[in-house]
């Protein structure tokens, strides 16, 4: 097989219906492929004439006439044709004729026949009729859901342009001229990737790209610290970048931008680069997307600029509701939007106090920490400091930057924690080693009373500045939690205080609200205690996962309670968490103040008998807790 | 009268009648596979293009020093102007007489380990000449393909490897031979000169930007330019003997 021709695989694998076709068989297709050039205004495909391939636009634009003239489609790089033809009896049905220069690639029928049969996505694709009409009612629309299907690969307009480890600043930056892009990857040339002439086999271990250098990095690196031409690229490009497999969705790309603030993805298809997107090339797909918001963000130069983005974050919002994102999108990309608010904060307090004294971590926790935050949110925040931290010659810095962090989230919608679990709070702007004491104590001598408040600091994650200060302290809570049975029951009883709204013989049991209407608390009785019930078994599994449903994935790996009952769990918790989320996108439609509480009358008898099926689960899923992590546990009673 | 017809007409030799040429070296080749590849021959000078199996060759080299430097790989592509087909397209890396240099690396990422258990260009000569025999080779710059190649036979074999080419620059240079040399006007108003690297040549006829410097894509590339050529500014029944070097 030649696996060489890595130019037809990697474009026929951005197309639909190769883009669902997995890689195995992308690599068996491009060697049975056929070209020919057709000059603008030259037939492809004259009525009644036989046909014995599928044709694909691989550069060009061609258009389809019906049997009588008139215009069918128009196609352009990525389409294909010809398949009515094949599908039926090998005659032309549609005449097709190049109307700009174009390049033709045609693959055999044999093939055609067999990817029909073996991929039920590749039939559907090449047998829907209506094919044309409906895939431009699709590209109009733009569906946030859509980010989630289509593969990052799609995005991939060209290899990445590479460059040596021994090449000067002054080469990288001509080849990027060159070559009219604005970053370029560095790989080792000793190692036999990033060959373009072959595939990997996944177990072989090969040295891997070595860094990025971006347009930025020559700004801020090389001409505003005054380095001269000759200077090498290794001296300033970003080692070991954050990278997407060419498999990813957009979305994921799209989170991997959000999440650490960067512009510049190198995709792989496992370990070889084959190309670069970008942060424009995400906006060019879809305009309105979180991303477009949460790079507007790091231009923001006042508090006052962020507060005028509020706006933005509830139309994001709301659209991603309608457009029927699911829970888990909206989920992370506010709270991807909520860390680039409160990023933006620090870098904007540290240009107005100065560099900090000491490293520190600013710290996310419960919904941001855990990527599952809505529209209607408070902030819960702290530092983690370095151990070099001394309160009388620094606090007094620290204490300036969360004040300025914790007003200004306060003014951009974040309101005030009412716990007090900000980092304006003495008690959680502490160095490391007062903060491995509160965990070592929390598990070790466990209450009632402690958790119901530390429970929030089990969601830990860094947001700005030294992330190592937060792992550390997730590391310790996962390794140790896990063998603490008294700590684990102890989590599991804080876990079964709110109880899901059910009554006997599975009806609601509705609590009252100030104006005497019945209402279910969505939060407070749904996704709450299922994140409570996750996160104590995710623990007992030494996870340091903090997404629930990354959580459950750990989970499943450890067997510590059978598939089935986490397929239920995930799918209970997706949906009550969509109601939750269109529930308060509808509020805020109306011009009322979003909360947690809905009318079970006023939705439909579908999604009120999800509701109970999924509240079920909730309740299953709480007993089984009691069982397994009992309040003596056998292994300490001697 | 040929279609193609150079504005400015160098003071030209005569085009060889290769068919005899080849058939009189398939004669006198000592080497049994050189004489094999001759014999295959090539078709008439006179034989319409569209009539005419072609294979699109690229070679990659450690530099451009025809015996300083050597090939590390070559890349076939079979088409004619109906068809390009990959199915039959051949690939490899070889083991190079001289030093892979870190420039030639950066160049086509052929790497020390690439090379380390490739082999030598000797082993491969049966099926390379197999895959040319009978079939016009196309190039974008003959003096690289046919020199490296002549010289590497020459090396292994104490004799010389001679066909016919056709070259997709060198038509491109006779396309646009007005535009290439430079008149005083020109340069006083800098106006750039016309490209004819395979990539420049290729966007000419909206043809798509490949990732250069593989053997494989590059022979593919050329053989797209070819059928792009020819569609725009040829009949598909010029004679072969209008295109051949």
């Amino acid at each position: 097989m030649q696996i060489e021709l890595i130019e037809i695989r990697d474009h026929l694998s951005r197309f639909p219906p190769f883009d669902g076709l997995p890689e195995d068989t992308l690599d068996e297709i491009a060697p049975q492929v056929e070209i020919k050039y057709f000059k603008a205004g030259t037939d492809i495909l004259s009525y009644g004439a036989p046909i014995h391939d599928l044709h694909y636009v691989r550069s060009g634009a061609v258009e389809i006439y019906r049997r009588d003239g008139d215009l069918y489609n128009r196609l352009t790089e990525g389409d294909i044709f010809g398949q009515f033809g094949l599908l039926r009896n090998n005659k032309v049905r549609l005449p097709a004729r190049a109307i700009e220069d174009s390049l033709i690639y045609f693959l055999p029928a044999a093939l055609f026949h067999q990817l029909c049969d073996n991929h039920d996505s590749f039939a559907d694709f090449v047998e829907a009729e209506g094919q044309s009409r409906l895939k431009s009612a699709v590209d109009s629309h733009g569906k946030a859901s859509d980010l989630m299907k289509i593969k990052v690969r799609k995005l991939v307009s060209r290899m990445p342009v590479t460059v040596g480890p021994r090449a000067t600043v002054q080469e990288a930056a001509q080849a990027m001229t060159q070559e009219g892009v604005s970053s370029v990857l560095i790989v080792d040339p000793d190692s036999s990737w990033p060959n373009p002439a072959r595939v990997e086999p996944l177990d072989k271990p090969v040295a891997s790209m070595i860094g990025i250098v971006t347009d930025r990095d020559f700004r801020t690196r090389v001409i505003a610290e005054g380095l001269p031409p000759e200077t090498s690229v290794c001296d300033v490009m970003t080692a070991h970048p954050i990278t997407v497999q060419s498999d990813d969705t957009v979305f994921e790309a799209m989170l991997q931008m959000l999440r650490n603030n960067i512009h510049h993805l190198p995709v792989l298809s496992r370990r070889r680069p084959i190309g670069m997107i970008n942060l424009a090339d995400i906006i060019r797909y879809e305009s309105q997307s979180s991303l477009y918001l949460a790079n507007s963000i790091y231009n923001r130069k006042s508090v006052a600029e962020l507060q005028a983005l509020v706006p933005d974050l509830r139309s994001t919002f709301l659209r991603m509701a309608n457009e029927e994102a699911s829970a888990h999108m909206i989920g992370s990309a506010m709270a991807g939007i909520g860390r680039g608010f409160t990023q933006r904060l620090l870098e904007l307090g540290e240009e107005q106090f100065g560099p900090p004294p000491v490293p520190y971590s600013f710290m996310a926790l419960g919904s941001m920490a855990r990527d599952e935050q809505l529209i209607v949110t408070d902030q819960d925040n702290a530092m983690v400091l370095d151990d070099s931290f001394d309160a009388k010659l620094h606090d007094e810095y620290f204490l300036k930057l969360a004040t300025f962090v914790s007003d200004g989230l306060a003014a951009c919608g974040y309101s005030y924690c009412k716990g007090g679990i900000m980092a304006t709070n003495t008690k959680w702007r502490q160095p490391l080693r007062v903060w491995k004491r509160y965990f070592n104590d929390w598990i070790d001598k466990p209450s009632a009373q402690t958790l119901l408040n530390a429970c929030i600091f089990f969601d830990l994650d860094s947001v700005y500045g030294n992330a190592d200060l937060v792992e550390t302290l997730k590391e310790l809570l996962a390794d140790k939690a896990s063998n603490s049975p008294l700590f684990l029951a102890a989590l599991a009883r804080n876990a079964l205080n709110r109880t899901p709204p059910l009554g006997f013989f599975r009806t609601f049991v509705m609590e009252t609200d100030g104006q005497q209407k019945h209402i279910i608390n969505l939060k407070g009785r749904g996704t709450a205690p299922l994140t409570d019930l996750i996160r104590v078994h995710a623990l007992a599994c030494g996870a340091t996962a903090q997404n629930s449903l990354e959580r459950l994935d750990a989970i499943a790996a450890t067997k510590l309670m059978p598939q089935e009952a986490i397929n239920h769990l995930r799918y209970a918790f997706e949906f009550l968490s969509i109601v939750r989320i269109r529930h308060q996108a509808l509020e805020l439609e109306e011009g009322r103040v979003p909360n947690n509480y809905i009318e079970p009358e006023k939705i439909s008898a579908t999604d009120r008998h999800n509701l109970k099926e999924a509240f079920q689960v909730l309740s299953n899923a709480q007993k089984f807790l009691r069982f397994r992590y009992p309040a003596h546990p056998a292994g300490k009673s001697r | 009268m040929s279609l193609f017809m150079p504005r400015e007409r160098e003071p030209q030799t005569v085009a060889p009648n290769w068919q005899a040429h080849l058939a009189a070296l398939a004669e006198t080749a000592k080497d049994s596979h050189l004489r094999g590849f001759y014999a295959a021959g090539v078709p008439a000078a006179d034989t319409p293009i569209r009539d005419v199996p072609m294979i699109a060759l690229d070679v990659e080299t450690t530099g451009l020093q025809v015996g300083t430097h050597s090939i590390v790989s070559l890349g076939l592509m079979p088409f004619d102007l109906n068809r390009i087909h990959c199915g039959q397209s051949k690939y490899w890396v070889v083991k190079p007489m001289s030093e892979l240099s870190s420039e030639s690396v950066a160049f086509h990422h052929i790497t020390h380990s690439d090379i380390d258990n490739a082999p030598r260009l000797t082993h491969i000569f049966e099926e390379l000449l197999d895959a040319m025999a009978g079939k016009i080779v196309v190039v974008h710059y003959r003096n690289i393909e046919r020199e490296f190649l002549n010289h590497a036979v020459h090396v292994h074999l104490n004799e010389g490897l001679s066909f016919p080419v056709i070259d997709t620059m060198q038509l491109e240079a006779h396309l646009h031979g007005s535009q290439l040399k430079q008149s005083l006007w020109s340069k006083l108003l800098r106006r750039q000169p016309l490209s004819i690297r395979l990539a420049d040549s290729r966007l000419r006829y909206n043809l798509p930007h490949y990732q250069a410097h593989h053997a494989l894509t590059d022979a593919m590339a050329t053989a797209e330019l070819l059928q792009a050529q020819i569609a725009t500014h040829f009949s598909p029944d010029t004679p072969l003997g209008d295109l051949w070097l």
